[in-house]
Parts: C-alpha cells; structure tokens; sequence
C-alpha cells in the first residue's frame, strides 16, 4: 500500500497546525518541531508577503502588523489553487467587507477591488492601439469601438478611489474625502502603468455603454441621459492616447 | 432639451472628439523607459506576487486580528458623514461592538 | 543547452540597469511562475530579453515529488511558455508544492524510497514528454529528515537521472545548507554524485538561526553567497569543469551592481578552471 498519499496528506495538516506528521527525524530528535516550524513558517511569510504585493493599499490603511494577522486569517479560508500566485486574492475583497475587526472601516473591501483589478490589468492581454486616423472620417451613429482587454469599470458603494490615490507613495492627504460612491476605470497603458481614475456618472455610463458594444454615438447618448451636460471628448481622448481603444468599426 | 436637439449637440460634440483623436498621434513607446521607469512607481504594486523558491528567515508575526486594532493610514481617514450617515474612523467602541464574543 | 558561463535570476526591478550593462552575463533565469500572465509588461520584458540572451526557464509550483498526479493544466502552462521563448534550459525542483486543489507556496521535502523512486521518475517522464526536451532536477535545502528514508539523496537523484534521461541542476548553496542542517559532510555528498548528469550549478545565500545541536541554516537567497558555498562550488567546478552556474538572489534585493559583482566572481571561477584546463591539455 502506498505511504507517500498519507505521508503528503498528514505533512499538510501539520503546516495548518495540526500534529506534526509522524516519521520526522533529525540529528537530535529533540529539534523536530523547531526544523518543522522552518516549514510553517516559510509558508505564513510567504503568503502573507505575497498578499502585501498585491495589496499595498489595505497593507498601510492597516498597518504592518495588522496586516500580517490578517493574510493569516485569510489564507485560513482561501489558499491559494494555483502556483501562479498573481492569481491568489480573488475573494480578498468580500473577505474584508465581512471581517469583523475592520467593520468600522467599511470602505477596504472597496480599496481591496482596485487592487485585485489593477493586478488583472497588469498582466491582462496584450492589444494594439487602433490608427486614430479611422477616426477621421467616421460615422458616430455606426461607429463601434472595442477597448483594450485591461479596461475595468468598478462600481464602488464607497469614495474608494480618492482613499486608493491618497494612499499612493508620495501623495499627501488633500482635504476631505467626497461622500458616497465612486466609479473607477482602471486600465493598462501604453507604458504598462495601470492608472487608477474616478469617473462621474456621465463618464460611467459612457464607459459602460462602450464596453457593451453601443455605437459611439449611442454610448454619448446614454452618458448625456445620466449627466445632461457630459461632454465626451476628454474622456475619448484620454482612452485613445493610453491605447486603450484597440478596435473601431462601422 | 428634445430629442432632435440632443442629437444635434451630440453631432457636434463627437464631430469635434473625433477631429481630436484623429489628430492625436498615439504616443510611440519609449519601450526601455517605460520597463524601467514605470516599475519604480506603482507598477510593482499592481504587478502582485512574485514565487519564490527560497525559505524565509523572516519570523510570521503570529498576532491575533480578532484582538488587534487596525494602526495604519485608516486611524485619519474619516469617510464624510453623507456617505453613510455616519461618521466613522477607527474607533475601539466600535471593535469592541464587532468582535465575536468567544 | 545554457552557456558554460555566470548567469543571473531575472528581477524586474533591474530591467533598465540590465539593458544597459549585462557585460559577462552569460544567461538569465526565470520563475515560469511568473510569466503566466496574459501579457503586459512581464511578456514584454522578457521578450526583450529573451532576444539578446540565453534563457533557462526555472518553475517552482509543479510540485514533482506530491503525491497525486501532476496539474495538467500547469503542465499546459509550462508548455506553452516553452514553445513560445524556446529557452535553452528547463528546470524544477525534487519537492512538493500542492496538496489536493490548493497550492502551499513552498518546496517541501519527502522521503526518499523506492516508491518516491518510482512516483518522482513516472512525473518526470511526464515532463519531459509533455515539453518535448529534457529537464533538469534540483536538490533541495531542508531542514528535517525522514526515518523511512531508504535511499541516500546523491542515489536517489542519480537513479532518477539514469531512469528518465533528465540532467540535474546541483544548488551548492543547498547541498551545504542541507548538509549543515544535517550534521554531515557536504563534499562527501559531492563526492557521491556523478558530476557528468550536471547541466547547470545555482549558488544562493543563505541565513543562520541556532539550535541548540548546532546551526540551522535557511535557503533565504537575501544574501551574497558564503564563503564555504564559493570553496565547494570551486571544488565541483575543478572536478567537473566550467558549467553553467546561476546566482540566485530573490529576498532583499541588491541593486544590480551587487548582483552582478556575485556573477562576476562565478565566471573568475569558471575562467581559472579553463586556463588550468587549458594548461593541461
């Protein structure tokens, strides 16, 4: 019968802090959890370190030593299921919204999606500018456009945008945070920077009509329906100097 | 504003957003200064984890989160009161109410 | 096959320094890991990178020595990543990384058996199948022992080299801190193993903590390399002569300066043993 399943399996729950597994053996058999902890720990720091990478943000909102007890409360509930470890961290935002000893803070949950979305627009896809000469003669009743696979509009119940910006090196605090809920585009650009910016209404729904595939003319109309006096030009123009509109056909 | 009048600010708005993206070349790409300059900044926060085939000497700091108390920038940043009603900073009433009874 | 010459794991932190000054650099290596994205600037760096140098692709997450079979799906990844740099070394780690679905973030150790034997063999022929070339195996740090350990590890490797046909990437650094650890020789672990199966040498630094037998040393790769890994690693390269050899530094990094001082003090190794070489021939 083979011994290397159970071995595997009872060497894992020893890591999770369970009983050390049976058969460990050193020079001196006292030092057997001392050397298995080696073990332990390689994992918890690891983890945790790897958590810190992809969110700085929640890290100093927290607090160093907050933010370590926190990665191992979250490993407890989610592991990682792949070793690209770019991928860990799906669930970390609903993990923060229910966490208990952050309920005072509502808004990470919220700072921990842009977060997660600027890892994935990190390493999304790669995709070719279109020549804004198609623009020249287009159509904007027929014209559709398509944006690059990194494009992220994130509705957030809470100004998490303006706490993101706040938060980032060399940003001082600016006064006080806007009330309510924010939107934010998170997109890769030209020199692989993934920019975080806070869209208005008009310029959400803009996005969210693109995305969905209106004609252009459709997606400025939608946006003027939710700001009567969206003016969709800067916002297009921001799109196509990041590259981020890869496609355009009538 | 009727329909026939939206349409027709709109003709004008996009005629004129067109005309900008068709005159704004997109920006060539300095490819060995974005690599290295970008990654200085924010980048290597978005870029996430990287594996590691080595063992740390660094020791897991093995606190309790149910028992500690968030200590970074969260302590000054105070949502406005209209976001939800309520004022609200870290506050130790506030995690004394939150935290599980056991 | 990788170049006879200093190599250094890749860090995007030192990209631009790289792009100006790679004088010596004989190859670069990456964590496959790490470049299983859809694109974005990790696929443009090393693009750039792949087409002025040669290339060794290092995984760490396959989990070659678990139990249970192993992940098609990473497999496929590997692959793909191979077909599309073509690089001139594939290597991975006798360790275990995974467990059921979930992925523990560490290169832990097994015993070694004849049952491990045969499960770490049937994996490897896997590989190299399913990549279409040939691997090379690393021998791990660690920091504990099995009793039902059977097999010495310089046998178990070189069983495994001679059953599948792969080649082995000895780590000096982990062959003494592993020695260390466990109180026994490191050059008479060197001695015990055919150098001939040695396609590439990794040299990393190490940390120190204390037990109460002894040291306990700890792969970290957050320090230049010690003295005692530069003497055995002179030692095997006298024997076996130039190999390819990788400074490996992952934890508090260096700037690259620091860094590529490290492969310059490899590549002085590689060239005495060549005018000694040289000389006697």
């Amino acid at each position: 019968m083979p011994a290397h399943p159970d071995f595997i399996a009872r060497f894992e729950a020893g890591l999770r802090g369970g009983d050390l597994p049976p058969g460990l053996t050193a020079r001196d058999p006292a030092e057997v959890e001392r050397r298995f902890a080696v073990y332990r720990n390689n994992q918890a720091v690891g983890l945790s370190q790897a958590l810190a990478l992809r969110f700085p943000v929640i890290r100093r909102l927290v607090g160093e030593d907050f933010f370590a007890a926190l990665a191992r409360a979250y490993a407890g509930v989610e592991r990682p299921v792949s070793p690209v470890l770019a991928e860990w961290g799906a669930g970390f935002s609903e993990f923060l919204d229910r966490f208990p000893p952050l309920a005072a803070y509502p808004y990470m949950g919220d700072v921990a999606r842009i977060e997660y979305a600027r890892g994935r627009a990190f390493h999304a896809a790669d995709a070719a500018p279109v020549d804004p000469a198609v623009f020249a003669m287009a159509d904007p009743g027929r014209l559709r456009l398509g944006l690059h696979p990194s494009v992220t509009l994130l509705s957030l119940a809470h100004p998490a945008v303006s706490i993101w910006q706040r938060n980032q090196p060399g940003a001082g605090a600016k006064g006080a945070l806007p009330a309510g809920p924010e939107t934010a585009l998170i997109l890769r650009d030209t020199t692989f920077d993934v920019p975080v910016r806070a869209l208005d209404v008009g310029e959400a729904a803009l996005i969210g009509a693109l995305l969905e595939g209106a004609t252009l003319a459709g997606a400025a109309e939608q946006a003027q329906a939710a700001l009567s006096d969206h003016n969709p030009q800067p916002l297009l123009v921001a799109l196509l100097r990041a590259g981020a509109i890869t496609h355009a056909e009538e | 504003m009727t329909a026939t009048k939206t349409s027709f600010a709109l003709g004008a708005t996009l005629a004129c957003a067109l005309g900008a993206m068709a005159a704004t070349p997109v920006m060539a790409q300095d490819m060995e200064k974005c690599f290295g300059v970008s990654l200085a900044g924010q980048n290597d926060c978005a870029a996430g984890p990287g594996t590691t085939c080595a063992g740390s000497s660094t020791v897991d700091y093995q606190g309790n989160a149910w028992t500690l108390v968030p200590a970074g920038s969260c302590v000054t940043t105070e949502l406005p009161a209209a976001a939800d009603g309520m004022a609200r900073m870290g506050s130790l009433e506030a995690l004394e109410r939150d935290v599980p009874a056991s | 096959m990788l170049p006879a010459a200093p190599g250094v794991g890749f860090k995007p932190d030192h990209f631009a320094a790289i792009r100006k000054d790679a004088a010596g650099i004989g190859f670069f290596e990456v964590h496959a890991e790490n470049y299983m994205g859809a694109g974005g600037l990790p696929h443009a760096q090393l693009s750039a990178l792949r087409a002025d140098h040669p290339l060794s692709i290092h995984g760490v997450g396959l989990s070659i020595g678990g139990s249970a079979g192993l992940d098609a799906a990473h497999l496929t990844r590997l692959r793909q990543l191979c077909d599309r740099y073509e690089p001139d070394s594939f290597s991975e780690h006798l360790a275990w990384s995974s467990h059921g679905a979930e992925y523990l973030n560490d290169l832990l150790p097994l015993p070694y058996t004849e049952e491990t034997l045969a499960l770490i063999c049937d994996h490897v022929d896997q590989v190299q199948a399913a990549l279409g070339r040939r691997m090379l195996l690393e021998n791990p740090a660690t920091y504990l022992q099995f009793a039902n350990s059977s097999i010495p590890e310089t046998e178990f490797l070189t069983r495994i080299a001679r059953r599948t046909g792969c080649g082995l990437l000895l780590d000096v650094n982990n062959v003494f801190v592993s020695c260390t650890n466990h109180r026994s020789d490191p050059r008479a672990w060197l001695a015990a193993l055919p150098l001939d199966l040695v396609g590439e040498i990794h040299l990393g630094g190490h940390d120190a903590e204390d037990l109460p037998s002894g040291p306990l040393l700890i792969d970290s790769h957050g320090a230049a390399v010690a003295d005692p890994v530069w003497t055995l690693y002179a030692e095997v390269v006298d024997r076996a002569g130039p190999l390819p050899t990788l400074v490996e530094w992952d934890n508090d990094l260096p700037d690259w300066p620091v860094l590529a001082a490290e492969a310059a003090r490899a590549g002085a190794i590689l060239a005495q043993e060549r005018r000694h070489h040289a000389r006697a021939s």
